[in-house]
């Protein structure tokens, strides 16, 4: 069974206001770099990016980041996840950067991704904005930013389908086969 | 998968695959911090039976960017190694408790060999004149990333291609993409392979007539005076690539050489030197390309 937590118009609000907080919270845009995690996170990052720069008349800078070789799981996996690219745009080196993801669960992914961006320099500060916060977190590791807080059972999954990806903006709940 | 033993046994996907996650690695190398954890607390053996500098290096280079511990195990190259005793030899290895065995021997088929009698992933770093599969698959990086892609291209690869295990690797992956190959050389070093679709010239300016790459080997000069060909000076003569030869290519033709060269005698230093050879770009492909097919062959679970 297929739950539809969120449509096309809901995500679109949602974002809306992460875009508006993130430049409440920091008082402006100046020094931030968005950096969206492969591969659902660079879509969000690049649309609130977008959003931010119409607000702000100014350029917002969003980077992607991919993870895979900085996991905490290889070798435990059937097959090795695919390692897409990263670009990071700027030099991160003092920077507040600002991790995008699509959906919060375990933290291990953000707990590789600060490691990743570790290694390209050092930030002077590093938040989290995330669309989904699913609970379920094994790391302490907690968003800034929240779309919209799900709670799950370990049983189910959630999956944001973006129109980036070819398919119908919608964030849907199912159960695991 | 667990070893990489040669080109032929791979599928045009599963080289996609490497080829699209060697990208990756390359963005790796430009960053500041070349190294990345993904192999952390996984041990490589490079296992060398035969001498080898390049290749030796380019693979230490790419198991330390990727975090493997590596050893390194130099084996008397004057001593026949019997199938027993090169078990012997392995699974000794094996028993360090190593993920991984980089292996160069001069005989065809040692790798095959070993992978069916150990559990650590095998790579194969050239095996007599079978196969070197890395060498094939950053060759072909490295046209891609100039050509945008391998299919229909006119690829003349130039040289002994009979004792050549990086030749045989390149035909069998060319092949596979839809390359129209050209083996060019003197009728002592070129063999039959006709069922890859491969075409012949003994004539060097035929040969590379419109090519738009063109894969100079060496030329071992310890085959001279064995009846292959005359000697260097009538090999250059014939089928070594100078400037006046390179014209006859296409005009962004692009020249490659696995190293080491022999300039003057496969190839002359202005060509070796000239804009259109990527032969650098080879060498820093090879690193790319060998933590990718690490990274492949080191995590799936029956490995472990």
């Amino acid at each position: 069974m297929i739950k539809e937590l969120l449509n096309k118009k809901d995500i679109d609000r949602v974002l809306s206001r992460i875009a508006h907080e993130i430049i409440e919270k920091n008082k402006g845009i100046e020094n931030i770099c968005l950096v969206g995690i492969q591969r659902g996170g660079v879509h969000i990052a690049k649309r609130l990016s977008a959003k931010i720069a119409a607000i702000e008349q100014a350029d917002m800078p969003v980077g992607s980041l991919d993870i895979s070789l900085y996991r905490d799981d290889i070798g435990m996996r059937k097959e090795q996840p695919v390692v897409r690219r990263t670009d990071i745009p700027c030099d991160i080196t003092d920077k507040k950067i600002i991790l995008v993801d699509d959906v919060l669960f375990t933290g291990r992914s953000i707990r590789a991704a600060m490691d990743a961006l570790m290694d390209f320099g050092r930030p002077a500060e590093m938040q989290l904005a995330v669309l989904i916060d699913r609970g379920h977190r094994e790391l302490p590791i907690r968003a800034d930013y929240v779309g919209k807080n799900i709670p799950t059972a370990m049983s189910e999954n959630i999956e944001a389908q973006l129109e980036e990806e070819g398919l119908e903006d919608r964030i849907i709940l199912q159960a695991k086969e | 998968m667990k070893d990489l033993i040669g080109i032929k046994e791979l599928s045009k996907e599963d080289i996609n695959v490497i080829l699209d996650t060697a990208a990756s690695f390359k963005d790796v190398l430009k960053r500041d911090i070349k190294k990345v954890p993904a192999l952390r607390g996984k041990t490589v053996v490079n296992l060398f039976f035969e001498p080898s500098t390049r290749t030796k290096t380019s693979f230490e280079l790419a198991e330390k960017r990727i975090s493997t511990d590596v050893l390194n195990f130099s084996v008397p190259t004057s001593s026949v190694v019997k199938g027993e005793s090169l078990l012997d030899t392995v699974r000794t290895i094996e028993a360090y408790g190593v993920d991984f065995i980089v292996i160069r021997h001069s005989s065809s088929g040692v790798p095959h060999f070993i992978a069916r009698n150990v559990k650590a992933s095998v790579i194969n770093a050239g095996d007599g004149i079978n196969e070197h599969p890395t060498q094939a698959l950053l060759d072909a990086f490295s046209i891609v990333e100039k050509k945008g892609g391998l299919n229909g291209l006119k690829v003349a690869i130039v040289g002994d291609i009979t004792h050549s295990r990086v030749a045989k690797s390149n035909v069998y992956l060319l092949s596979k993409f839809g390359a129209h190959i050209r083996l060019v050389g003197p009728p002592t070093l070129i063999p039959d392979m006709a069922g890859y679709g491969v075409e012949v010239f003994y004539n060097m300016e035929d040969g590379l007539k419109d090519v738009d790459v063109i894969m100079m080997l060496r030329i071992q000069t310890e085959r001279q005076g064995k009846g292959f060909f005359p000697s260097t000076l009538e090999y250059f003569k014939n089928w070594g690539l100078d400037t006046q030869r390179l014209e006859l290519a296409d005009k962004d033709a692009v020249v490659m050489h696995p190293g080491p060269m022999n300039r003057g005698i496969e190839i002359s230093s202005d060509v070796a030197d000239s804009a259109q050879s990527i032969i650098l770009d080879q060498v820093t492909n090879g690193i790319a390309v060998r933590m990718a097919v690490m990274y492949l062959l080191g995590g799936a679970k029956e490995n472990a």
